[in-house]
């Protein structure tokens, strides 16, 4: 009966495959795949019907076609509780779809542009003499720059951050602690810029010249916050069993700490500070301020103007000619791997580590 | 460490013990000390930021020949140096308004889509895609959105500005490439997804199941049972999770330094070319500035500085008021 009335439903959109094989009462599982093979065929024919040059267009009504079959054909053979609950179904794929969409055109634009001048020449060369406008050059300067900065700065920032969530977990108790974990959670909002003009302010105070060591002073801040969460986060985890019972065999709270807490949370701490050294990688604000850049290899981070990958690309970027932009994307594509692999390995990691809780 | 076995032996009660305790106290001492010392060390930096912030900030307003509320103009080089935020305030606040409109319903979507609607086997490696995104350097976002992005809008806003023009914000009345607020504000609204995503969809994963099957026992309809039990269960974790985000947009530098072109015009029409935020003035600003320039880009570093302080900090203070979930290391 309603097989029939779906035959001639008032759709504002053409009558296709979504409308055909319906069964009596619901709509069958494969009924919101039709739609949104519905909404992709209307968006793609509107758009080039109507010579639409942007996809972003295309994209749009496929969406709207998509979400108003959707709801129109559920309405007419279910009912209108249905269709809301379908329309918001829909709606959540799309969103889900419409993040994933620009991730993969980043990841792909990189790779895809990055190969091109992404050789071992490339990795094993600086740009010293060569002009901005020739093609050639290459990225081990700034390479050797965002190691060094990064390395210093986890150098600092880890102890720091492993004794703060120390300090917050096993100890912290009242204001103090309550201002501290207040703080921390701000500190995570500090835009790297901010860090990055604190550091100029002392510099200028204290009449310093910019170096790599500057920059990484900046990435420290940035960088403790985030230890000190993900570090908190994971000492919750241990159970409080395994403290009791040292402390009960008369260990001192400091060797329970570093003999039993830390060591059963070390794959998530690891983790946590991989990630951190992930984030912190790819910051280049505090670099244009703190460390200047450079076209040369200086492998002292103590002094004088050092590169980093990430304002590398900036400034390849910014002299806007074919091969420097080539150059950016083969080093955006060697920064973007350090980082995924970094956030990969780091999460493998605490897969393999998880502390093992409950017995 | 052996004399702190405790020993039932009666000839040894004195020296064990004493022994045992104190060289655990030395040792407890020196590392709560530490550690201790280290979270205050947190709080030094804090203030010493905004401290030195503010001293530098007040060396560049006195000698600001012009107003730093409501000057229009960024020539703090120049002798006499004039300069103001106006324009960066209101520049700032638009982008991350645009973003916001734009990526928390998103965002509480794919939250939906992670907690209530993937099926159980996708949903941890699509909140681990999701995750993937706030991996990505703002600087590849940014060549990104300038080289990719940028062309592939300018369809949209011509349409936008055809269509649309009468809401005053989408009057387009400078023809260009799409170097926008409107623009920035989309890259925005990609880099800030993952960390409104992941907070609001901790919350929405503690609504109590009971609130949820008792709506399904009555019959509810999957989006029912959101609408009733989930979403007013997490109205203010994602209040909070939206600021959050607008704390990460505010202050985000390399992605709008290197897709807008920056103006000092006034102005709400999102599509044309112009205007500016704090962190963008300060990266373009830095290469050219002298001493007076150098702190009053500083000073207008100190507002942004307040500014997600303040944001970020109401943002804490919701999430605290529900203690059982922090998204604080996303």
């Amino acid at each position: 009966m309603s097989h029939a009335a779906i035959q001639d439903t008032p759709t504002p959109l053409p009558p296709s495959a979504g409308g055909k094989s319906l069964s009596s009462r619901g709509l069958p599982r494969w009924a919101p795949a039709g739609f949104a093979v519905v909404g992709i065929l209307v968006g793609v024919g509107i758009g080039a019907a109507a010579g639409l040059d942007s996809k972003v267009q295309w994209g749009l009504i496929a969406v709207v076609a998509f979400l108003v079959t959707s709801y129109v054909t559920t309405t007419v053979v279910e009912n209108q509780r249905q269709a809301r609950d379908r329309l918001a179904t829909s709606i959540v794929w799309v969103c889900f779809i419409l993040a994933v969409i620009p991730l993969f055109s980043l990841l792909w634009t990189t790779i895809s542009r990055g190969v091109k001048s992404l050789d071992p020449y490339f990795l094993t060369h600086s740009m010293s003499g060569v002009l901005s406008s020739q093609a050639g050059g290459g990225v081990y300067h700034a390479l050797v720059g965002t190691l060094e900065q990064v390395a210093i700065a986890t150098v600092i920032a880890t102890p720091i951050g492993l004794l703060t969530a120390v300090y917050l977990v096993e100890y912290g108790k009242g204001a103090l602690a309550r201002a501290v974990t207040f703080f921390v959670d701000v500190m995570t909002g500090i835009p790297s810029i901010v860090a990055g003009l604190f550091i100029l302010s002392i510099m200028l105070m204290a009449d310093i010249q910019q170096s790599g060591l500057m920059g990484s002073l900046a990435l420290t801040i940035l960088m403790i916050p985030v230890v000190v969460r993900s570090t908190e986060e994971m000492l919750k985890l241990v159970p409080n069993e395994l403290r009791e019972a040292a402390l009960a065999l008369g260990v001192p709270k400091w060797r329970v700490i570093l003999k039993v807490v830390l060591p059963t949370a070390i794959g998530g701490i690891t983790t946590g500070v991989m990630l951190a050294v992930a984030r912190i990688s790819g910051e280049t604000a505090p670099i244009i301020l703190l460390v200047f850049g450079s076209q040369l290899i200086n492998t002292n981070p103590f002094d004088g103007p050092q590169s980093s990958l990430p304002f590398y690309i900036f400034e390849q970027y910014k002299v806007g000619e074919v091969a420097a932009i080539d150059r950016a994307w083969a080093a955006a594509l060697v920064l973007i791997a350090f980082v995924m692999i970094l956030n990969l390995v780091a999460r493998g990691i605490a897969r393999w580590k998880a502390p093992k809780t409950g017995r | 460490m052996a004399s702190t076995t405790p020993t039932d032996t009666p000839p040894a009660p004195p020296l064990s013990p004493r022994s045992g305790t104190s060289t655990g106290r030395a040792g407890d001492k020196i590392f709560s000390g530490l550690s201790k010392g280290s979270g205050i060390l947190l709080l030094v930096i804090m203030a010493s930021i905004a401290g030195f912030l503010t001293y530098r900030a007040a060396i560049a307003i006195s000698k600001d020949e012009g107003n730093f509320l409501t000057t229009f103009d960024w020539n703090a080089s120049a002798d006499p140096p004039v300069f103001g935020i106006a324009v960066l305030l209101v520049g700032t606040v638009i982008s991350s308004i645009v973003a916001m409109v734009i990526a928390v319903p998103i965002a509480v979507g794919i939250a939906l889509f992670i907690s209530h609607y993937a099926p159980r086997r996708l949903a941890a490696p699509i909140a681990y895609i999701v995750d993937l995104l706030a991996a990505v350097p703002s600087i590849i976002y940014g060549i990104w959105g300038a080289i990719v992005l940028v062309p592939y809008l300018a369809g949209l806003n011509l349409w936008l500005d055809q269509y649309f023009a009468w809401t005053y914000i989408f009057d387009q009345t400078q023809p260009g490439v799409a170097r926008n607020m409107l623009t920035v504000g989309i890259l925005l609204a990609i880099m800030i997804l993952p960390i409104v995503t992941s907070v609001s969809r901790e919350v929405f994963l503690q609504v109590p199941r009971m609130n949820e099957e008792a709506a399904l026992a009555l019959g509810a309809t999957r989006w029912e049972v959101i609408r009733l039990s989930v979403l007013p269960f997490g109205r203010s974790g994602v209040i909070s999770a939206s600021m959050l985000g607008l704390g990460r947009a505010l202050g985000e530098t390399m992605a709008v330094a290197t897709v807008l072109s920056p103006s000092y015009l006034m102005s709400l029409h999102l599509l044309d070319p112009g205007g500016g935020t704090f962190a963008q003035n300060i990266a373009a600003k830095f290469g050219e500035a002298n001493g007076v320039g150098r702190d009053a880009l500083i000073a207008s570093g100190l507002v942004l500085f307040v500014l997600t302080l303040l944001v970020n900090g109401a943002a804490r203070l919701i999430i605290a008021r529900r203690k059982e979930y922090s998204g604080a290391n996303a």
